[in-house]
């Protein structure tokens, strides 16, 4: 007799918790051919405003770490990561080869971003000479709280949008690919499990076009990512929104994800801080 | 103490020669305007200084087709041409300096020291900074690889404010073009006047035309800068209110976006700082430009061990500021740049006065004409007042106490607004302490209103976005 599998049931990641939507409510997700794969939580607009208060208890501890800590810590996500390959692989569905190449993409990128930690400030701060007198420094610091709506691709896609987020400091929250929304709760297990501090991410699963309008407009977000929105009304709609607190916004881009990315999604969600000191005895 | 008797000492105007009215700068010359003209005064005496032609939508279009086409030429020039056409233009300011210093003052109203020892300096020094840059872009560590040297944008569309007007169109005009872009540049209203002198300067440089076009008129022009569909990137410097609407007008349209908005920077004195440094770094950090300045210490957080000390020697030195003429060498506040300027300060200290605070001025003979408001401290303000909140963009000071680094930090912080602070004390690991947690873009420590061409200034929050000076400064004007 064939043994009954026991399902995982999928729910949010709010402040480092899993709980279901507020709502009560949740939605059906097929595989590509069309297989019913699990129900999984339809967050609402209070599970949206749930998330971003824990990003926001969150930030200082997490922008208060020390970059060599927050490497560990991204690192370690990494290593959790790789022990999952192929758990990750049967999510992702598709060709088993094809799907591990982009598990092993994640953790790769993953491990990337860790060692970015303690070399941003390096890289995009400065020494500015100035005419007078004076010590003067830029460095990078954490812009704050930022929403990402996540792209399509469910696993590398997340991944590449998340740590470069969280490894200068900030805290998020991602609402996860709709169509494809399981592997981003997985993910959720994974970073429960590697010392990253609750709710420095926190995963919301449901219809970007209710969600992302709400965390556009929510005035104790600092950042939005519209990486994965697809709709032009949508990025509109969220643009606007995102201009009451003067949100930074990334703009929606067709990215592809295994090219180098480069230090422009560190830098977006920085700000620049200038301390002037005068030099005298 | 009693102020002492100075001898007049003006400067005179005869270095600036004013025309009756003043047309447009499009490609490379000065055309009419469609609109209707507007007059822009002298606030110090509220004579009429000339007529500005206002653009409208078509002519903001002529001249962003000007720029379109200029784009082409200009951005296929080798870096190092363009550097020597900006450090051209940058002798040319020197050479002028003080013409345009005058003229600056005439029309903002700010002290002629200022202007000649703070404003053009500055304005020079912008023009030789990003001259430098423009063959260096490769250098500047965009963190790009296998794309070769970043690439500018296009056109930008820059709409400036009238605090500090040349300088402003310095930090916004030098670094486009040392990317490569060209430039549409509305300067304010209330201040066209050294903009359109710049205008000639960039013909006696033989700048190409249609590289730098200068739109005058009040806010529709602005909006009409903004919105136009061939403008690749929008630059704004103003308040917050109007910037919330730029991007909202920017939303969905994909330009490029900066935005260096208001603040109520919090300027903070510990018990242990040098106080007479401190006193002096307090009143620069708010009279300095009549407090027409975004990133002003408009909240004196002193600890409450030294408040009375503190704000007995900072009554004793506003006493001694002398307010008027600011063509007069001798003048350390000049006249608030506009009528509906001085009503919005009024109103706002009226409402600190009527929620409780208590208000005071040194005894200070205004002139009877022109527009003027006399250095202001309220004390026993508390954070919820209207004084504590509100960027009054005046010479008011509101002062609030604080216990503990951590409550400075905590009040500090407590603004939507973050665009600089200031921090005052002898303790070297408390300075180091402060600075990483006070939330602004640029952190004075025993210091307070410096300004480089080296040094990256922008804020946090709802002080906007972006950085313009420095190394950070390229990025607002390059494809990265």
């Amino acid at each position: 007799m064939s043994r009954l599998s026991v399902r995982k049931t999928y729910k949010l990641y709010i402040g480092g918790a899993f709980p279901r939507s507020e709502s009560g409510r949740s939605y059906p997700v097929t595989s590509a051919k069309g297989e019913f794969l699990a129900n999984a939580s339809l967050a609402s607009r209070k599970d949206a405003r749930d998330a971003v208060v824990a990003a926001r208890k969150a930030f200082a501890g997490w922008s208060g770490a020390t970059p060599y800590n927050r490497g560990q810590i991204l690192y370690r996500v990494a290593e959790m990561l790789e022990g999952r390959r192929a758990q990750f692989a049967d999510e992702l569905g598709g060709g088993k080869r094809a799907a591990l190449e982009r598990v092993d993409a994640a953790i790769d990128r993953l491990v990337w971003y860790a060692g970015w930690s303690d070399k941003v400030a390096a890289v995009l701060g400065a020494a500015n000479p100035v005419a007078g007198p004076y010590l003067n420094l830029s460095t990078p610091e954490p812009g704050g709280v930022i929403a990402i709506v996540a792209p399509a691709d469910p696993l590398l896609g997340l991944v590449s949008v998340v740590a470069p987020a969280i490894v200068t400091g900030n805290t998020c929250v991602v609402v996860a690919s709709e169509s494809a929304p399981l592997p981003a709760i997985t993910f959720s297990e994974v970073l429960a499990t590697s010392d990253l501090p609750g709710g420095v991410v926190n995963v919301l699963t449901g219809r970007q076009a209710e969600l992302a309008p709400w965390l556009a407009a929510h005035m104790d977000v600092n950042g939005l990512d519209l990486t994965g929105v697809a709709d032009a009304d949508l990025t509109l709609t969220c643009e606007q929104a995102a201009a009451e607190n003067l949100k930074r916004v990334t703009r929606p881009v067709d990215e592809d994800w295994t090219a180098d990315p480069g230090v422009g999604r560190m830098a977006r969600f920085l700000e620049t801080k200038t301390v002037w000191h005068p030099i005298g005895v | 103490m009693a102020i002492f008797e100075y001898a007049p000492a003006p400067e005179s105007r005869d270095v600036v020669t004013l025309r009756s009215s003043y047309g447009l700068f499009i490609n490379g010359e000065f055309v009419e305007g469609s609109g209707k003209p507007f007059k822009t005064v002298n606030p110090a005496t509220e004579e009429t200084l000339a007529e500005v032609a206002a653009a409208t939508s078509d002519d903001v279009d002529r001249a962003v087709q000007a720029a379109r086409k200029a784009f082409g030429v200009w951005s296929a020039l080798p870096g190092s041409e363009r550097a020597k056409y900006l450090f051209r233009i940058a002798r040319i300011i020197q050479e002028r300096a003080r013409e345009l210093a005058v003229l600056e003052s005439l029309d903002n109203g700010k002290p002629i020291r200022e202007s000649r020892d703070v404003d053009l300096p500055l304005v020079a020094a912008h023009f030789f900074y990003y001259a430098g840059w423009a063959d260096k872009l490769q250098y500047a560590g965009f963190g790009r690889t296998g794309q070769g040297a970043p690439k500018p944008l296009g056109v930008a569309g820059q709409v400036i404010p009238w605090n500090f007007p040349l300088l402003m169109l310095a930090w916004k005009i030098a670094p486009a073009l040392a990317c490569g872009n060209t430039v549409v540049l509305k300067p304010a209203e209330t201040t066209p006047l050294t903009a359109l002198l710049f205008a000639d300067i960039c013909r006696q440089a033989e700048l190409p035309p249609g590289v730098v076009n200068i739109v005058t008129g009040a806010g529709d022009t602005g909006a009409a800068v903004v919105a136009h569909p061939d403008v690749d990137k929008v630059a704004f410097t103003g308040s917050t209110e109007v910037g919330r609407i730029i991007a909202r007008a920017v939303a969905g349209t994909g330009k490029k976006l900066t935005l260096e908005l208001g603040g109520k920077a919090a300027n903070i004195v510990f018990d242990d700082a040098a106080i007479d440094q401190a006193v002096e770094g307090v009143v620069n950090g708010i009279f300095f430009n009549q407090g027409h300045v975004c990133c002003a210490g408009s909240r004196l957080l002193v600890q409450e061990s030294i408040h009375d000390e503190l704000l007995d020697a900072l009554k004793r030195r506003l006493a001694t500021l002398r307010v008027g003429d600011p063509l007069d060498k001798n003048t350390d506040v000049g006249a608030i740049n506009s009528a509906e300027q001085l009503a919005k300060i009024r109103r706002l200290s009226e409402i600190g006065e009527s929620e409780g605070a208590e208000r005071w001025s040194p005894a200070c003979e205004l002139p009877a004409k022109g527009f003027w408001f006399p250095p202001t401290l309220f004390t026993g303000v508390a954070q919820s007042h209207t004084v504590a909140r509100e960027e009054i963009f005046g010479p008011v000071l509101s002062v609030l106490t604080f216990r503990t680094p951590a409550e400075a930090v905590e009040k500090a912080n407590n603004t939507p607004y973050g665009l600089s602070a200031g921090v005052w004390t002898e303790k070297g690991s408390r300075i180091l302490w402060m600075a990483e947690r006070l939330r602004a873009g640029v952190v004075w420590a025993n210091t307070f209103n410096k300004f480089d061409p080296a040094s990256p200034f922008g804020g946090y929050k709802e002080s906007g976005f972006g950085r313009e000076g420095g190394l950070h400064g390229l990025e607002a004007y390059l494809d990265v």
